[in-house]
């Protein structure tokens, strides 16, 4: 089992042509199922096309009608993004993974906006995308670091989403379900709305959350997983160490007003019964101790 | 990006915001030129830096004459100048604003910042003006009124009108302080700000109110639209070695310890200073590579690192997924060479082509110290720099 998407998924890459999209595009299409799953491209004015045997089509809405594609994935530049997954969810996809980094944020407030009461789910942006293991992966991360398994990751970062899963399959612990929500301060799924997906799963059976600094969703997560979450959470936040008031690479990694630092975070975390390390390099041996018993 | 309180000003009068007359000057002898040109009895002399706090660091002073305007133009220009933001060396005061003095009545604040969990544009208003907002929101946080400003409507005259009860605005003065509210707000979505603050909002002895200060963020991610910002920035208010990052596509901040780090991505560059410092060590910058470093980009990294005089070791942590170990490899042990490297280097590799990358480290006969994963790179790094 696994949250959001699975072999049978049909995926549309809208910005496929462009040199990003093409990259990516092939690595998803060799990974597990990829063949099957990615069905369509849109591109404007490349209707009736291909890529890699993937025929293009004009709009979300034909690339839909055409192939039963329910998922999007967005490689779109930045000043295109926003109007893309306006697009997508206009034609009411099931969920929209924007990979696209640098969004000016009034587009995205704008994008969240008309979301409001549509159905569709927005992943990112600036994000690495999603992966069920064995089964299809949609974005940027690695496949081959993956082991198919039971355990739940959710985080606001790539690379060190990559460390987190690079650890537990070192030892042996496989993933059911690996999400990037995406490191901009205006984005769609929080790490709450993951972990409920996750809560609510078979197929997993614990959490790692890896967080970082600014913004408060990862204490909004935490006082959800006391009250309601029946399955353990390991969980990290980097930044202990950033200085207030610089933007640490991510646009939503800043202190600011004295909100958003590191400690704080982990405190609530762990009030709230995160089993939470501030070492890095321990996620993978502070789950594998969790799911001992120890 | 930040910019200036004269430039925020010049700004804020574009969208109809009231400001006292000013004039941006480099010299005594220009603010004295300024002044004269203001005429009136009463003039402000501030120092233009991007850091907050400027009053209590010495950097805003009253003058009552023209020989008050010098000495405090004298007094300011060129001085270090320390706030809570600056850090201890403070920031060189190139810069003054000359402006007319107002006959202040009563001060407040006015704020908007994006609402990150409320996905909004929020007001922030308060009764409690010149004051830090920080402050007010820690120990009074019922002085603040916040309101969350619908995208579509945009910022209604009755919200603003209520902002303005809320925080004691005279009824007398409402009209204005609502057109005001409102003038701000569309000067904030138009110039794709994060942060805009009044501080303080006036309202004066004659009953106008008026933008003493102006306080701007914009979001870096919308520059590309907005060449007239792009224009403001001022290099000198940045750090030299974050100015040379940018050039490169490289996100650099200067940290105040002595281990540099090289990593590839935001999250896990945080997380590699953070278990340096758990080990025991201090690191001396934050360095995200991004996606796509190659030899050019790694080289310039580790120029960067090096201009650094407290450096004592570095540590090169990488996650290679889309970015091949190989490649990455390739580009340490040619930027290694190329800047004669002296002090101890730590590299930790993982991911895609991690043997091969490992190989190219091990046979380029540099001293090279291979970590084995995040923990083993971490301490070996700090033992370097504490045996350097």
């Amino acid at each position: 089992m696994s949250i959001l998407i699975d072999k049978n998924t049909r995926v549309m890459t809208q910005g496929m042509t462009g040199k990003v999209g093409q990259f990516h595009t092939v690595n998803c299409k060799a990974y597990a199922n990829g063949a099957e799953c990615f069905v369509a491209g849109v591109t404007p004015n490349k209707g009736g096309q291909s890529f890699e045997d993937i025929p293009i089509y004009n709009s979300v809405a034909e690339a839909r009608a055409q192939t039963g594609a329910t998922v999007s994935v967005i490689y779109v530049p930045p000043p295109y993004a926003a109007a893309a997954i306006d697009e997508a969810v206009e034609a009411d996809l099931d969920l929209v993974i924007c990979i696209t980094e640098g969004i000016p944020v009034h587009d995205m407030l704008r994008t969240r906006y008309r979301m409001r009461g549509k159905r569709t789910m927005l992943i990112g942006p600036n994000c690495p995308g999603l992966i069920t293991p064995d089964e299809i992966k949609i974005g940027i991360m690695p496949g081959h670091i993956h082991r198919k398994g039971r355990i739940g990751v959710v985080s606001r970062s790539g690379t060190l989403t990559y460390e987190a899963v690079g650890q537990l399959t070192a030892l042996g612990l496989g993933q059911s379900s690996c999400v990037g929500i995406g490191g901009d301060p205006i984005n769609g799924l929080k790490h709450l709305d993951v972990m409920k997906l996750f809560n609510d799963d078979p197929g997993t059976d614990a959490v790692i959350m890896v967080g970082e600094i600014g913004g408060s969703d990862e204490e909004d997560c935490a006082r959800w997983i006391r009250g309601n979450m029946n399955k353990p959470v390991v969980g990290f936040i980097a930044g202990v160490t950033a200085p207030p008031g610089k933007r640490m690479g991510h646009a939503g990694a800043i202190i600011s007003g004295g909100q958003g630092g590191a400690d704080a975070k982990l405190a609530v975390m762990e009030e709230c019964g995160i089993h939470i390390t501030r070492n890095p390099a321990e996620m993978g041996r502070v789950m594998q101790r969790v799911l001992k018993g120890g | 990006m930040k910019i200036h309180e004269y430039q925020g000003k010049e700004i804020l009068r574009q969208f109809g915001v009231p400001t006292p007359l000013g004039v941006a000057c480099l010299s005594v002898d220009e603010a004295v030129a300024a002044a004269q040109q203001l005429g009136g009895a009463l003039w402000v002399v501030k120092a233009q830096i991007h850091a907050g706090g400027r009053g209590k660091g010495g950097g805003v002073k009253v003058a009552r004459s023209i020989d008050e305007v010098r000495n405090a133009a004298q007094q300011i220009l060129g001085m270090h100048l320390v706030t809570h933001q600056t850090g201890k060396d403070g920031q060189v005061v190139r810069r003054l604003l000359v402006e007319e003095g107002a006959q202040i009545s009563t001060e407040y604040y006015l704020g908007m910042v994006i609402d990150r969990s409320a996905q909004r544009v929020a007001l922030l208003a308060s009764s409690e003006g010149g004051m830090e907002i920080e402050q007010v929101a820690s120990h009074n946080p019922e002085k603040i009124h916040t309101l969350r400003i619908d995208p579509v409507a945009g910022l209604t005259a009755e919200d603003a009108a209520r902002a303005a009860h809320e925080i004691g605005i005279p009824d007398t003065a409402k009209g204005e302080a609502v057109k005001l509210m409102q003038d701000l707000y569309r000067c904030f979505v138009d110039k794709d700000a994060m942060l805009a603050e009044i501080n303080p909002l006036v309202l004066t002895a004659d009953g106008r109110v008026l933008a003493l200060d102006a306080k701007f963020n914009f979001d870096s991610n919308a520059l590309y639209r907005h060449p007239e910002i792009i224009a403001m920035r001022d290099l000198d208010e940045e750090d030299p070695a974050e100015i040379e990052a940018s050039k490169f596509d490289l996100s650099y901040i200067s940290l105040d310890g002595d281990i540099g780090c090289l990593v590839n991505g935001a999250g896990l560059a945080m997380a590699t200073m953070d278990i340096i410092k758990l080990y025991g060590g201090n690191p001396a910058n934050f360095l995200d590579v991004g996606g796509g470093a190659d030899k050019e980009k790694v080289t310039e990294a580790f120029k960067l690192m090096l201009k650094n005089p407290n450096l004592k070791a570095i540590l090169v942590n990488i996650f290679g997924g889309i970015m091949k170990c190989d490649v990455i490899a390739e580009g340490v042990v040619a930027a290694a060479r190329e800047v004669h490297l002296k002090v101890p280097l730590v590299v930790r590799l993982e991911g895609t082509n991690v043997e091969l990358g490992k190989k190219i480290l091990a046979e380029s006969g540099l001293p090279i110290i291979s970590g084995n994963d995040m923990a083993d790179a971490a301490q070996k790094v700090v033992d370097a720099a504490r045996s350097a």
